[in-house]
């Protein structure tokens, strides 16, 4: 799989290697969510050469407003658990929560993986990774996530595959879980695995045809680091410029000022995301100082969110909606920050210049923290809008 | 083959978004042209102080971590930076700068100041900095990703071999 930014150096890579076929156009897919629809025409040339290379290969292609590719590859039924899955682009991991063991490589590992369906590994060792205790009431996965940046840093895991566990993990929703595995990268793991149990079998079906096969962990593996948190003593997390790893319980930060708040993004622009954010604003405004954009994952949550009637409560409070795709996340398109201006975001990255300004501010949060701080238009507690 | 440049010294945990801004790298496909930015976020005199005679980019631990984009090794390798050399890299852009032909050294970068004359022996892992008159040891690339390199990149092997061949 690659997207937008990273499809068309894999393109090349083929062309330089005299390849003109993939090797199964079946188990190819090129994904246009990065800049798009095309904000300026270098872009529409990317755009341009990746519908070729699907007419040309049998690729599939999702086009403009189909959804970010790492909402897409899972929702399409792509992949099923048992799986091993590359991907040219480095939130790959996210599919660890079906229990694929996927993961984020360059253009050329692209590249060389569609021509002959082969690349070559380094084994990695595992880190367990286990929430024992219980969610507190206004605290979200996206928040555990956040903790563990914290506490073990963005080189905390790095070249080791995590495994998470624990009765916190069993509860989530599939939907929650791809939040945590989404995240593996930003501590440096090559992929977040979870086991599949009922509910991950109960996400395949009607996906497609592909039966799943999965592997959990034997009982008896052995680990080269286990880490164990209690959940139940975990506020809402909120990760400072410049740095993922620099977290903080969120009343150390509430209060900053923000002048853009974002949903969405393939670490949080899911159906429940909306849902939360949606109960939240519900009768409510965004602070006038406040622009509020809100990027569903792909066109089916979209779709989904329309009949739920979370986009109408949601614009309705003053949203700006965009186009299913990475919205305001990469720094290409729908809302560059100003100079100055602090940004609450439900993305996964926060450094200097990631949504296209240097001298802008991140701040990451969950769909709750950030749906509480554009009402009040300062980093904000969701406990208080939570009853 | 030796190479030999003048070490650039940054920190910890430099992330691609610094290597090439995201705002970038869809701007356009010319790497001739996307080099200029090339480490812009840290140093934004990067490309003007190593493109004339080649450098070395020494950091500290973490190097290359975020993004999967290739941009970042291919702007280094453009803006003439001979070799990076880390105490560790993150592994997408590891991998990325072996299938691109940048080679990487995981040493004790505490060794190397800013501006210290370096010389680099790949093929029997050598390591001077011949400023201070030391030598720096580094481990060996594994014979995978050292025959990638050999052969100039992942490209090239395809092409030499029609496949893998590791």
């Amino acid at each position: 799989m690659g997207q937008d930014g990273t499809s068309p150096l894999a393109i090349r890579a083929l062309e330089r290697m005299g390849v003109s076929e993939v090797f199964d156009p079946a188990k190819v897919a090129v994904v246009m969510d990065h800049s798009s629809p095309s904000p300026i025409e270098g872009v529409s040339a990317l755009h341009t050469m990746m519908r070729e290379f699907g007419k040309r290969t049998g690729a599939t292609v999702y086009d403009v407003g189909e959804g970010v590719c790492h909402q897409l590859i899972p929702e399409k039924g792509h992949v099923v658990a048992g799986d091993l899955m590359v991907g040219c682009d480095s939130h790959t991991c996210t599919y660890g929560a079906i229990n694929v063991f996927s993961t984020g490589v360059g253009s050329t590992d692209g590249a060389a993986a569609m021509a002959s369906g082969k690349l070559w590994f380094k084994v990695p060792d595992t880190m367990k990774v286990t929430y024992n205790g219980e969610l507190q009431p206004g605290v979200f996965s996206k928040d555990l996530i956040l903790y563990l940046a914290g506490q073990i840093g963005a080189d905390g895991a790095t070249y080791e595959s995590i495994e998470f566990d624990g009765p916190v993990i069993d509860k989530l929703s599939v939907e929650a879980r791809m939040t945590i595995s989404n995240m593996a990268i930003e501590v440096g793991a090559k992929a977040g695995l979870m086991n599949a149990d009922a509910k991950t079998l109960a996400w395949f079906e009607g996906r497609g045809e592909k039966v799943p096969n999965p592997q959990n962990a034997d009982e008896d593996a052995i680990y080269a680091k286990t880490l164990d948190f209690d959940a139940s003593a975990i506020g809402p997390q909120v990760a400072k410029p410049h740095a993922v790893d620099n977290v903080s319980p969120i009343e150390d930060v509430e209060g900053t000022p923000i002048a853009e708040g974002v949903l969405g993004t393939c670490t949080n622009g899911r159906l429940e995301d909306f849902a939360v954010a949606a109960s939240i604003l519900k009768g409510r405004k965004v602070h006038p100082d406040v622009r509020f954009i809100v990027a569903p994952a792909s066109r089916q949550i979209l779709l989904d969110a329309i009949e739920a009637g979370y986009i109408q409560t949601l614009v309705e409070a003053g949203a700006a909606l965009v186009t299913a795709g990475c919205g305001p996340c990469v720094g290409t398109h729908n809302g560059v920050p100003s100079d100055g201006e602090n940004v609450i975001s439900t993305a996964n990255r926060n450094f200097k210049g990631r949504m296209g300004n240097s001298n802008a501010f991140i701040y990451l949060g969950s769909p709750a923290t950030v749906a509480a701080s554009v009402i009040e238009g300062k980093i904000t507690d969701p406990r208080k809008y939570l009853g | 083959m030796e190479l030999q440049a003048k070490a650039f010294k940054y920190g910890d945990d430099i992330n691609t978004d610094y290597i090439i801004s995201g705002k970038y790298k869809f701007k356009s496909n010319d790497m001739e042209v996307m080099a200029h930015h090339a480490m812009e976020e840290l140093d934004p005199e990067y490309y003007n102080k190593v493109k004339p005679e080649g450098g070395f980019l020494v950091a500290g631990k973490n190097f290359g971590m975020g993004s999967s984009r290739e941009q970042a090794p291919l702007v280094l390798i453009h803006s003439n930076t001979k070799a990076v050399l880390a105490k560790s890299f993150a592994r997408i852009f590891y991998r990325n700068a072996i299938n691109t032909g940048l080679p990487v050294i995981e040493c004790d970068t505490d060794l190397i100041d800013d501006g210290d004359q370096l010389a680099v022996d790949l093929e029997a892992g050598v390591l001077r900095n011949t400023t201070k008159g030391t030598t720096i040891p580094f481990p060996p690339l594994p014979p995978v990703m050292a025959q990638l390199l050999a052969d100039g990149g992942l490209v090239e092997h395809f092409k030499k071999h029609g496949g893998f061949n590791l």
